[in-house]
């Protein structure tokens, strides 16, 4: 076991530290807050040997520079394919690397993705608001953003080898151009149209993209008539549509209630995915049943435990890697 | 009673209508769902969020499906409505000092009043909490008089303070964070809805009553006394 210090060199904006998540406090005006990619995050702790996905770093598209000031720590980087350097080591994408006193990382926006993760084995200490350390952006509560100067610890951490090296990104973690959703609640108020042109035309992310949520562009999806609805509640990846008939997809610190009336909510299992996507990319929406969208969750949910499962497991030897990593596409082309 | 109207929310929610337009009787409705389907502890149901005409319900889809939580929730009804429901009522202390409510006098202005009458209507008022939303502990109080009821501005003031009573329409808040705002400002409060680091730390539940009482600026806490 050993104990390390980092100090920030530079944080580029959005940067924050995030656990799982702040649960149960919707009614009180509460976002669950958390991953903006949920699975990477857990994967990023399953990579560097952590059972439980505790704290770790969001990196957005700005970069960070965080520099070991005492001790040695292992990390894991995964998410969106990022550019790493890792004391003398470059790479790109998922990566598990040993800091040592001395080094720095260097995170920068790479070929794809908004978001990836730094997880340590072993744990950060960091303040926690209502049982969480994950930072609400507007408020800043949680364990907050990262910006220079700011030094934080990681105890009880552990360094092996043989769990150093890179890993494939698996395709679940990848970003995806049919975005499922179920249509509602507010669908009545707007015209058939437009109900029409939502689930069958292209979106665009712009760049109006932070963690409250992301504005598309794509076809005016106009009201019926310009009426005004009683504020109702709000969930991660509610699609509402303002009077100009623009929609916003609600992301992780969305506020939780509002009077936009909202044509559709995005599942669960695919709102993270787009949430990875850039500003200038494209995707449609894909209408679901709300039986179909069960389906859909739950066989997400026994992929995504099959490849933590392989991701936790320490990989020995090269041939035991490349092995693992044709195991996971296996899963995911059988599956999806 | 009819049935409200229930409806998918993505893969885990499902949100119970009761009608479109905002009032008291279907206020009550949504409160009382709220607090039967809380003691209910229907099978996979993790979460109630109440608003004002609706209620989402937030379940785990490896465990049950909308299907499942609309069947429990009809079983409960037709609902029992408590007649006289015991009432918590804060009490909450606000300073209407000039130089420390920015808007008061544009409303006092617009509505065609004087400041103190603009003051003894917000004074007057018997506010509900009738449902939090935007930012943490941002409870929206419903039941402001008409004779003080004032659009919101244009644009948004950038960088409002926590503290400050704001009011828009027939709603008045209290602000708990730092935020851009197109409320107007009438007033600083030293009561934080967020009140510790506790597991439960809001002030206010849905439901409850709210009544302003006049406070003088001296016996603001010194941070808030400050222009």
């Amino acid at each position: 076991m050993t104990k390390a210090r980092f100090k920030v060199v530079f944080a580029g904006p959005l940067v924050s530290f995030q656990d799982q998540g702040r649960f149960g406090h919707l009614r009180f005006g509460v976002s669950t807050s958390g991953p903006m990619d949920r699975f990477a995050h857990r994967a990023a702790h399953a990579l560097v040997g952590n059972s439980n996905a505790g704290s770790a770093i969001e990196v957005s598209l700005g970069g960070l520079i965080l520099e070991c000031v005492a001790g040695e720590a292992m990390l894991t980087v995964a998410g969106g394919g990022f550019s790493v350097q890792c004391g003398a080591t470059n790479t790109n994408g998922w990566t598990t690397q040993i800091i040592r006193r001395g080094e720095k990382l260097t995170l920068r926006a790479g070929e794809w993705g908004s978001w990836c993760y730094i997880a340590f084995a072993g744990q950060l200490t960091l303040d926690k608001w209502l049982g969480s350390t994950s930072t609400h952006s507007m408020s800043g509560f949680g364990a907050g953003k990262l910006t220079a100067g700011v030094e934080f610890e990681v105890q009880n951490s552990e360094v092996f080898n043989s769990r150093c090296g890179d890993t494939l990104c698996p395709n679940a973690a990848r970003t995806t151009d049919k975005v499922r959703m179920i249509v509602g609640p507010q669908d009545q108020y707007f015209n058939l149209e437009a109900v029409k042109y939502f689930c069958s035309k292209p979106f665009e992310l712009t760049d109006a993209f932070d963690r409250m949520g992301v504005r598309l562009s794509g076809p005016k999806l106009l009201l019926k008539d310009a009426l005004s609805i009683p504020s109702e509640p709000i969930v991660r990846g509610s699609v509402q549509i303002s009077g100009d008939g623009v929609p916003t997809v609600l992301l992780a610190d969305h506020q939780t209630t509002g009077g936009y009336p909202k044509i559709a909510t995005v599942l669960s299992v695919d709102v993270d995915r787009l949430a990875q996507m850039r500003s200038g990319d494209t995707f449609r929406f894909i209408p679901v049943s709300a039986e179909d969208a069960i389906a859909a969750v739950r066989k997400h949910y026994s992929t995504c435990e099959a490849i933590l499962d392989d991701l936790a497991a320490p990989k020995a030897t090269l041939a035991e890697k490349l092995q693992s990593l044709n195991l996971i596409d296996g899963i995911v082309s059988a599956i999806d | 009673m009819n049935l409200p109207s229930f409806k998918p929310v993505a893969d885990y929610g499902v949100l119970i209508e009761f009608g479109t337009r905002e009032s008291d009787d279907l206020y009550k409705l949504v409160v009382t769902l709220d607090k039967t389907i809380t003691s209910a502890n229907i099978l996979g149901v993790v979460e109630t969020v109440p608003a004002l005409v609706n209620l989402l319900v937030i379940f785990d889809p490896l465990v049950t499906t909308h299907t499942l939580v609309q069947s429990a929730v009809t079983a409960l009804f037709p609902l029992k409505i408590p007649k006289n429901s015991k009432q918590t009522i804060h009490r909450v202390p606000v300073c209407y000092d000039m130089e420390l409510s920015p808007d008061l006098i544009e409303v006092a202005k617009v509505k065609g009043l004087s400041v103190d009458a603009v003051i003894a209507a917000h004074l007057s008022a018997t506010l509900r909490v009738s449902m939090y939303g935007f930012a943490p502990g941002f409870a929206y109080l419903s039941g402001l008089p008409e004779a003080i009821q004032v659009p919101r501005k244009p644009s948004a003031i950038r960088g409002v303070p926590t503290g400050r009573v704001m009011i828009a329409g027939p709603q008045c808040l209290i602000t708990t964070v730092v935020m851009p705002t197109g409320w107007s400002i009438i007033g600083r409060s030293p009561v934080s809805i967020i009140q510790d680091d506790s597991d439960d730390p809001f002030l206010f539940r849905i439901g409850d009553t709210i009544i302003f009482e006049r406070m003088h600026r001296n016996n603001l806490p010194i941070e808030l006394q400050a222009k």
